[in-house]
C-alpha cells in the first residue's frame, strides 16, 4: 500500500443534552484535532444530536481485554456489602 | 480442541442475543463474512451517491436542490459509520478503498443502472431506499456489535429519504399528463431492480445460512424482499401508478403479494459488471480519490509541520 493513507483513527463521543454523560457515537479519520473536530460535527451531528463533542486518538484509549473479562470483573460479586440491598434496617424506619 | 469450546460459548452468546464486540474472540468465517458484508454496504452508500449527485444541478427548485444535497451528505455520512463499523475487524480504511478499485469488493448492483429523469430521483428514493431500509432495519439487530449500533444511526437518518422521494413521485403522478408519464417510467425502470436488491433466493443464496445461524443476517432474503413487496404495493396504488408485473397480486392464503419469476440473468449480468453504469461508477470514484490527494498530502504535511512547531516553541 501506498504512504496515501486517511489519517488517524479518532473516536468521537457526543453530549446530547447539558447535564448528560458522554456517550461513544463512532469513529472517524482526521490528520489533526481541528480537522477532527470539523469532521465530528458533519459527521455525527447533522441533527442537532449534541451539544458537546470529545474525541480522543483511538490508540491513546485504555481498554480491557474481552478476554479479562471473569478474572476483572468477578471479585465484585463478593462484595455484596457494597450495595445497599445488604443491610438489614428496621420496619418502619423511612427514608433510608 | 480449544477452538471447538471457543465456538459453542461464541454460538452460545449469540443465541442468548449477547452482542459480539471488536476484542471477543470470533470464528475466523464471521469476521471475513462481515469484512466483506459491511465494506460493501459501506461502499454501496458512497457510490449511491453518484446517481443522485447526476441531478443536482439540475433540480427543479431550490429547496429541491437543498433536500437532494441533504441527503447526499447522509448518504456519505452513512459511508463513513459503515467504514469505521469495518475498521474494527482489523481492516484499514485504505485496504477497503483498495479493494474496492480493484475491483474485488462490490457494491450494491442497484448503482449501476442510470438516472434518465428527475423522476427517478423519486423512484430512488422511495423505491431504493425504500428497499435499503427494510434491509438496515433489520440489520439493526445484527449480531456485530458496531455494524448494529452503526445501523441504528442509519435507520433514524434514512426514513426522510424515502419520504422524499415519494413526494416526488406524488408530485409528478398528480402533475401533467406528461409528469404522470414520467413517474410511471421511472417506476418501471427501477421496480425490477428495487426487488433484486435483496439479492439471489433463499435456495440459492451462498451464504445465507451460516449467516442466519451466526445472527449477522436476522431475516432471509426472501422474506425481506416479501415484506418490501408487500409494503410498496399499496403505496403505489395510492399514486395511481401500475407496476410493470402482470401477475402482482394479493394472495388470500399466504397474506402476501405474489410476483412473476425475477430476472436473475439481468441480475448476475449486472453484478458481473455489464450494467450500464458499472465502468463509468467505478472511474468516477477512482478519479474523486485521486483528485483528492493532494488534498489529504497537504492535509498530511500541515499536521506534521504544526507538530514540529510545538516542539521547537
Amino acid at each position: 500500500m501506498s504512504s496515501d493513507d486517511q489519517g488517524i483513527l479518532w473516536e468521537v463521543f457526543i453530549q446530547v443534552k447539558a447535564g448528560r454523560p458522554y456517550k461513544h457515537i463512532g469513529s472517524l479519520h482526521a490528520y489533526d484535532k481541528e480537522m477532527a473536530m470539523k469532521s465530528a460535527r458533519d459527521l455525527y451531528t447533522r441533527r442537532n444530536e449534541g451539544n458537546g463533542i470529545w474525541i480522543v486518538k483511538a490508540e491513546d484509549i485504555i481498554s480491557s481485554e474481552a478476554s479479562d473479562g471473569e478474572a476483572f470483573f468477578d471479585p465484585s460479586n463478593d462484595k455484596v456489602y457494597r450495595h445497599p440491598t445488604f443491610y438489614k434496617i428496621p420496619d418502619g424506619v423511612k427514608h433510608i | 480442541m480449544e477452538n471447538e469450546k471457543k465456538l459453542e460459548q461464541f454460538q452460545g452468546k449469540i443465541d442468548a442475543n449477547i452482542k459480539i464486540e471488536p476484542k471477543d474472540w470470533m470464528p475466523e468465517k464471521y469476521r471475513q463474512t462481515l469484512i466483506r458484508q459491511i465494506s460493501q454496504h459501506a461502499h454501496s452508500e458512497i457510490i449511491g451517491m453518484q446517481p443522485e449527485g447526476n441531478w443536482l444541478t439540475r433540480a427543479p427548485s431550490l429547496r429541491a436542490k437543498k433536500i437532494l444535497m441533504a441527503k447526499i451528505q447522509d448518504e456519505a455520512g452513512h459511508g463513513l459509520y459503515l467504514y469505521c463499523a469495518a475498521e474494527t475487524l482489523g481492516v484499514k480504511r485504505e485496504q477497503f478503498l483498495e479493494w474496492l478499485h480493484e475491483g474485488k469488493a462490490k457494491y450494491s448492483s442497484v448503482f449501476n443502472y442510470p438516472t434518465l429523469t428527475w423522476a427517478d430521483m423519486g423512484a430512488v428514493g422511495w423505491l431504493v431506499d425504500g428497499a435499503a431500509i427494510v434491509n438496515q432495519v433489520s440489520l439493526q439487530g445484527t449480531s456485530y456489535g458496531p455494524y448494529a449500533r452503526a445501523m441504528v444511526k442509519i435507520c433514524m437518518e434514512e426514513s426522510f429519504h424515502q419520504r422524499q422521494g415519494f413526494e416526488i413521485m406524488v408530485e409528478l403522478a398528480k402533475g401533467t399528463k406528461e409528469q404522470k408519464q414520467m413517474a410511471q417510467d421511472a417506476l418501471n425502470r427501477w421496480w425490477w431492480p428495487s426487488i433484486m436488491m435483496f439479492g439471489p433466493h433463499d435456495s440459492e443464496s451462498a451464504h445465507s445460512n451460516q449467516s442466519l445461524k451466526w445472527k449477522i443476517k436476522r431475516a432471509s432474503n426472501d422474506e425481506l424482499r416479501q415484506s418490501y413487496i408487500d409494503k410498496t404495493i399499496e403505496q403505489g396504488h395510492h399514486l395511481g401508478l401500475t407496476f410493470p408485473d402482470p401477475n402482482l397480486k394479493f394472495n388470500e392464503t399466504t397474506k402476501h403479494y405474489d410476483y412473476s419469476p425475477i430476472d436473475w440473468d439481468e441480475f448476475w449480468n449486472v453484478v458481473k459488471g455489464n450494467g450500464a453504469g458499472n465502468k463509468l461508477r467505478l472511474k468516477h470514484h477512482i478519479k474523486a480519490h485521486e483528485d483528492g490527494k493532494w488534498v489529504r498530502e497537504a492535509a498530511k504535511s500541515y499536521s506534521k509541520k504544526m507538530n514540529l512547531s510545538k516542539k521547537i516553541a
